[in-house]
């Protein structure tokens, strides 16, 4: 029997709903307009190169990153810059946006567009950071930490492994999956980069169990080369959080407050190992990314290869549209994405998936009375009491005791919420705390 | 209309509702045993003291406390069955009406109702009636399988007096019993014993357990960790006393232990949060029972032990911390 992994904390057998994992990536339609925000990370927004009326080609560099943490971002399509100003984003804030009018197709010379995998690296460590860097590589699994911080190795630390996240445990998505099953051997070679610039030769590619197609390319393909292994992870809810695929790989468990650099770890997405592959040996920076179109209501559920700054409703409508019975549209996974109404707002190097809910299955409950059953603090992967911190915050508790409680090492995952009998909703409480304590 | 909210969008479907189905569920094969060697009486019992808790619970809720009807969450019906079996067979339906009145508008519904309690609703109106009716409550009808009616209105000991009776020095007890009056571990284990209706069959006892267990209610931590502090303190007591009322097989299937350990010592509400909390509660409520039995003038000593250990489960909810990620062991 192979052995499994899988974290021992919390955790939570949900319904998967992975409805297009055997959908090929389909090229969405360019659109007419895109809205490209300069600030698609963690960090401080790009500075902004270009102005009204110049002509970009896809690929060509619109705003700089502003620091170390910070990144850079690219055009998406061919076309004339419109207008710069701020426009609703996702959230329903106002961002910084480059607003670009497409004209044809025309891509930026450098850019390798063969389809042929390319299975050589003649780049020193420092050559494949600039790479990385110039290519505007965020992780894409959702925190959008800029990837060049995380390939090069601060002083005095020392890695010994590179963790490829493809576990992709959020209910619908199916974006990474497909990612791994169409272009298993890129992620590869993407991980032989990382690799490199880390100085190790040491990857494992950690996959879900409910991915049986995925698991099979990769561990053909991984044989072929050295330094990079699969590993299969019993499925459990949320395996694709660092720490608990951490926990789940090495059987470390991350001290609190260190960085998984501090166990020796790396752990990068697999669209993020992709986007490494494109930026570094094809040239292609990230202005493209798959996106997961899904839900209960949507009628053509579709993984989509799509063009940042994309609008939302553009991907809504190619899949039949949006029917009167959905609800709510989610940016991302069910379990921690967020709700939009503003369907204009771009696809970003950030967006894994759109989903169409309808109310009957995903509608929120209402709140009853704490039956005090602890399924909340059995359920936390992070090893918290979100019954106690939902007392704290009621009982307008200091940012002391919250800090007692560990509310800041929430990792949002929805397991309280989700698991909760009595529909509290108990993450709320949490990200408050969480808020209270930043405040401090 | 699009909706917006927080997330998580998913939320599970088994909510409190479900929850306290299954534990009713959980508890039918007790009520299987109970009918099968009291008869109609005992299914008397139960329906007065399901009836008299949920009709409690809709009065309180809509004269008193002016809120929603709660009783549509099923936890009425637990507290019902459950009262109902700690009762013995014979219990007059006026008495049951006082416990469950005990149980629900005192012990639940002047605490704020489901959740807020601190004492199990059931063994509060148990304790009420034993305390109050303490013939009634200790009159124990002998087993009689398959007939609706007892032929002859025998009564007789419960394993647990015997056990009490045997110690040479408890004069107290006016008959005396011998280790040949036990009854045999296997009709101990079937529930062809006398006692309260419900807690006789450990088997049935047992049934229900893999049910709350399969539909993951409950962890089998309290109730594993009750039985076997009950288990292992006798047997320490029994094998250096040597004295017979320790018999730990016989503790172990006998009384309300199982009744206790798998259904109300587990009480969401009224138990800890935190499976280390959990654990301290099972141990504690383990050691109280042996205790109580032993050394006290009661033969029974769970529902007591339980509600002592329900007064301590604010301060092992402060102290039994998890471990969280992260947080050295």
């Amino acid at each position: 029997m192979i052995k499994e992994y899988t974290f021992p904390m919390g955790g939570l057998h949900i319904e998967k709903y992975k409805i297009t994992a055997d959908c090929p990536i389909v090229e969405a339609q360019i659109p007419e307009i895109v809205n490209i925000p300069v600030k698609q990370h963690i960090g401080s927004p790009a500075k902004i190169l270009v102005s009204k009326g110049d002509k970009v080609k896809v690929g060509t560099l619109l705003a700089d990153a502003d620091g170390i943490v910070s990144s850079d971002v690219h055009s998406s399509v061919s076309g004339e810059v419109i207008k710069i100003e701020d426009l609703p984003s996702a959230s329903g804030y106002e961002e910084k946006m480059i607003t670009i009018k497409t004209e044809g197709d025309k891509w930026e010379k450098s850019v390798n567009r063969k389809p042929e995998v390319i299975k050589e690296i003649n780049l020193t460590q420092e050559e494949i950071i600039t790479k990385i860097r110039e290519g505007g590589i965020v992780g894409m699994g959702g925190a959008g930490y800029p990837t060049p911080i995380k390939t090069s190795v601060p002083e005095g630390k020392k890695v010994e492994l590179l963790i490829i996240n493809g576990i992709e445990c959020e209910p619908f998505l199916t974006a990474d999956d497909r990612l791994m099953v169409e272009h298993a051997e890129e992620i590869i070679m993407g991980a032989r980069v990382i690799n490199r610039a880390l100085g190790i030769q040491n990857a494992i590619i950690a996959i879900d169990e409910n991915k049986p197609r995925a698991i099979e390319i990769l561990t053909n393909l991984s044989k072929r080369y050295i330094g990079v292994n699969v590993k299969v992870c019993r499925t459990k809810y949320p395996q694709g959080g660092e720490k608990q695929l951490i926990k789940a790989i090495t059987g470390k468990e991350l001290p609190l407050g260190k960085l998984p650099i501090d166990v020796g770890c790396i752990v990068q997405n697999v669209g993020t190992v992709f986007a490494v592959y494109e930026a570094v040996l094809k040239n292609k920076p990230l202005f493209e990314r798959i996106v997961t179109v899904s839900g209960d209501g949507c009628q053509h559920p579709c993984n989509y290869k799509v063009r940042v700054g994309t609008p939302v409703s553009d991907l809504i409508e190619a899949t039949g549209g949006l029917s009167t019975d959905v609800h709510k549209i989610v940016l991302g996974g069910p379990m921690m994405g967020n709700a939009i109404v503003n369907t204009s707002a771009p696809v970003t190097k950030l967006t894994s998936g759109i989903l169409l809910l309808k109310d009957e299955n995903f509608s929120k409950k209402e709140a009853s009375s704490c039956i005090r059953c602890g399924k909340c603090a059995l359920s936390c992967p992070a090893g918290l009491r979100p019954f106690a911190i939902k007392q704290a915050i009621s009982f307008n508790d200091t940012a002391e005791d919250l800090r007692k409680l560990h509310a800041g090492d929430c990792i949002e995952c929805g397991c309280c919420a989700y698991v909760c009998p009595a529909n509290i909703p108990l993450l709320d409480y949490c990200k408050i705390a969480k808020q209270e304590i930043r405040k401090k | 209309m699009l909706k917006i909210s927080t997330n998580p969008h998913m939320q599970t479907n088994r909510d409190t509702k479900a929850l306290m189905l299954d534990v009713v569920i959980a508890l039918m094969p007790a009520a299987i045993s109970a009918i099968l060697f009291f008869g109609i009486d005992a299914l008397r019992v139960i329906l007065t003291s399901v009836a008299a808790c949920v009709m409690f619970e809709y009065l309180a809720c809509r004269y008193w406390l002016k809120t929603q009807n709660s009783t549509v969450d099923f936890s009425a019906v637990i507290t019902g069955i459950l009262l109902a079996y700690n009762l013995p067979s014979t219990m007059p339906c006026w008495m049951i009406l006082i416990g469950a009145f005990m149980a629900i508008i005192v012990a639940k519904m002047c605490f704020g109702g489901l959740g807020k309690n601190i004492f199990n609703p059931a063994l509060v109106g148990r304790v009420f009636l034993f305390i109050s009716f303490p013939v009634q409550m200790t009159v124990w009808p002998k087993p009689h399988f398959l007939q609706m009616v007892s032929p002859d209105g025998s009564t007789g000991a419960t394993p647990l007096r015997i056990l009490k009776s045997i110690d040479a020095s408890s004069s107290a007890s006016a008959q005396m019993y011998s280790p040949e009056d036990l009854p045999s571990y296997l009709d101990m284990f079937l529930g062809n014993i006398g006692g309260c209706i419900g807690e006789i069959s450990a088997l049935a006892l047992l049934l229900g357990f893999a049910w709350l267990l399969y539909r993951k209610v409950i962890t089998w931590h309290i109730p594993v960790y009750y039985v076997a502090t009950v288990l292992v303190f006798t047997s320490v007591l029994y094998f250096t006393t040597g004295d017979m009322k320790f018999l730990p097989l016989a503790h172990l299937l006998s009384g309300g232990l199982m009744l206790g350990a798998i259904f109300m010592a587990t009480d969401y509400t009224t138990s800890p949060m935190t499976l280390k909390g959990q654990i301290i509660f099972a141990i504690g409520c383990g050691i109280l029972t042996v205790i109580i039995r032993s050394f006290s003038a009661y033969p029974e000593g769970v529902s007591f032990a339980i509600l002592i250990m329900n007064a301590l489960v604010p301060l092992i909810d402060k102290y039994a911390v998890q471990r969280c990620y992260g947080e050295k062991r």
